[in-house]
């Protein structure tokens, strides 16, 4: 459409210019212009549609371009001899040629030149779109495997449990049986879902406890607080319990006797606060300061995420580490 | 009767050799332990003749515990450690039991001791295994034990090693402990990048080391930050030179 409509608007610029200079009456300067427009406007478009396929380079793009003209002008002057019927026309055509080819040449260089940024452009953003949606595709994947990351240790001494119960307690091992089947199933659950209530979060993460503690018996202590407010916030699903297994394999793994592990969720500044307190022992574990303790992969699914580095922090003080979580809430 | 300990840190994996141990009169289960330091006490105590053993135990780990024994018994490894681990030690152990395991597994593993038990009094070289064991974990540190303490070295606070014999001399800064291993463990087994093994008899943290001076012809020594003046070989002088970028 923007096609025709430049090359309407040319044409009367032509028409103006050749009857107002006295060069042609009215009739004449309208079919030269007519046809002029007409065979200019279709040389233009098979460049136009040369180049949507094929980009040659600036030498051959010269020599197709001064090619295309010359048989446009010459197409010109065929058709106008055979329609315009004033007798000085001919003269004046021979004499105008020169101008007219210039003329044509431009044009269709002109044309050739936008239309090949044009179509150069739109390459690029075909490339670029197809990065971004390869990127994206990669980041999905990434992160579904991320958050699949189960320790097939946790599975295995769950079942060695279970095999134990089966033969004293047979009701409590059909409860773990049930505990460990509704985790599983949590775990492999469809992605859809990004991001889950701390409610939701947290059933989950009971259930892996309660299987913790069948396992670890009377070692294994833990305590959930949380403000009122944070009830109806979100957080990437499961995530909680990676974190939860690493202060677990600290917190038993490195000392001996009873220990607790506490949660706090709260809520501040739009986000959802949660922090992770687990014992440990100074002396022979040496806890790194920003992420050490293997938690690289909850540090990556968030930086995946929310594109931003410093959502996971511990600390320690004393022989309690600490992993703290902040997770921004959707506006 | 056969003398039995068992050594888990979990109650229901402990209960489960209980129970099937009970088709056995013969085996009589001396004590279950907790964890490796009940273990070192409970071996030194009843002397058993066979021990099942889990890997991931709070404190120290299976391999770690057997390393504090001076004259390990028999070990029937009970574990959910992946192959990698198991193909390790395959070689040595009396059996490993993969969690979790039928009663046709571990009375295989039974017949297996039994076997063994007949035919010859000598028993498997169980401590060679932690040399070819090597967890993540384990790299970080090292356990010694020190009269009836057993102690953890994290590998950071060691500034060097010295041979002693049959054993090494380990030295923090504050204190030196003696471990029955050779050199070359200890070589194959510290991070290239921060211990050099500068001398037949040394291997030096690098991390300490603050000079490098002649002492006589063609021979160097490596000053330590505390002061200690560790002797540099020929070879070693020019390893460390590579580790160092020099």
């Amino acid at each position: 459409m923007i096609y025709i409509a430049w090359w309407i608007i040319w044409m009367v610029v032509q028409t103006f210019v050749l009857y107002n200079t006295g060069l042609l009456d009215l009739e004449s300067a309208t079919i030269d212009a007519a046809v002029t427009t007409v065979i200019l406007g279709l040389g233009g478009y098979v460049m136009i549609s040369s180049l949507r396929f094929y980009r040659p380079r600036q030498v051959m793009q010269l020599v197709w371009s001064v090619g295309l003209s010359l048989v446009c002008i010459l197409l010109i002057r065929w058709v106008a001899l055979q329609v315009v019927s004033e007798t000085a026309y001919p003269e004046f055509l021979e004499k105008t040629m020169i101008i007219r080819g210039l003329f044509s040449w431009l044009m269709i260089s002109i044309i050739a030149i936008v239309s090949w940024i044009w179509f150069y452009l739109r390459e690029q953003q075909e490339i670029e779109d197809r990065k971004l949606s390869m990127e994206k595709l990669a980041r999905e994947a990434e992160l579904s495997s991320l958050r699949q990351q189960l320790q097939p240790h946790f599975l295995f001494n769950s079942l060695n449990s279970i095999s134990a119960l089966v033969g004293t307690k047979p009701e409590l091992a059909r409860k773990m049986i049930q505990e460990l089947s509704e985790f599983l199933r949590g775990t492999i659950r469809k992605d859809d879902q990004l991001h889950v209530s701390l409610e939701e979060e947290l059933n989950h993460l009971n259930l892996y406890l309660e299987i913790e503690k069948v396992r670890f018996g009377h070692r294994l202590k833990t305590e959930i607080i949380r403000e009122e407010s944070t009830k109806r916030m979100v957080l990437p699903s499961l995530l909680l319990q990676p974190l939860f297994e690493n202060s677990i394999k600290f917190g038993l793994y490195d000392t001996i006797g009873e220990i607790t592990i506490r949660l706090k969720a709260t809520a501040a500044d739009n986000h959802l606060c949660i922090s992770i307190e687990n014992p440990f022992d100074p002396e022979t574990s040496q806890p790194k300061s920003g992420t050490g303790f293997g938690l690289t992969s909850v540090q990556r699914r968030l930086y995946l995420l929310y594109n931003r580095s410093d959502l996971l922090t511990t600390r320690h003080s004393g022989s309690i580490f600490t992993t703290e979580l902040k997770i921004p809430q959707p506006v | 009767m056969i003398k039995v300990l068992i050594i888990d840190d979990e109650p229901l994996a402990q209960s489960i050799v209980t129970e099937y141990l009970q088709a056995y009169p013969q085996f009589e289960i001396a004590q279950t332990c907790n964890d490796g330091f009940e273990g070192v006490k409970a071996v030194a105590h009843h002397k058993p003749d066979l021990i099942f053993l889990d890997i991931q135990m709070p404190k120290i780990n299976g391999f770690e515990m057997l390393e504090l024994i001076e004259q390990p018994p028999a070990v029937i490894f009970t574990t959910a450690f992946d192959e990698y681990a198991i193909k390790a030690f395959e070689a040595h152990a009396i059996d490993y039991l993969l969690k979790p395991f039928s009663k046709e597994r571990f009375d295989k593993a039974i017949q297996k001791w039994l076997l063994q038990n007949e035919h010859s009094q000598i028993r498997p070289q169980v401590s060679v295994l932690n040399q070819e064991i090597r967890q993540p974990e384990e790299r970080n540190r090292i356990v010694v034990k020190e009269g009836n303490n057993i102690k953890i070295i994290p590998i950071h606070d060691i500034i060097y090693i010295e041979a002693y014999d049959d054993y090494v001399k380990i030295f923090t800064q504050k204190e030196m402990f003696l471990k029955k291993k050779t050199m070359s463990f200890y070589e194959q087994n510290l991070n290239p990048s921060q211990f050099v093994r500068v001398h037949r008899s040394f291997i030096m943290a690098i991390q300490q080391l603050t000079k490098i001076e002649p002492a006589e012809k063609d021979t160097y020594v490596g000053l330590l930050k505390n002061g200690t003046r560790i002797p540099l070989s020929k070879s070693g002088y020019l390893k460390l030179k590579t580790v160092l970028g020099i």
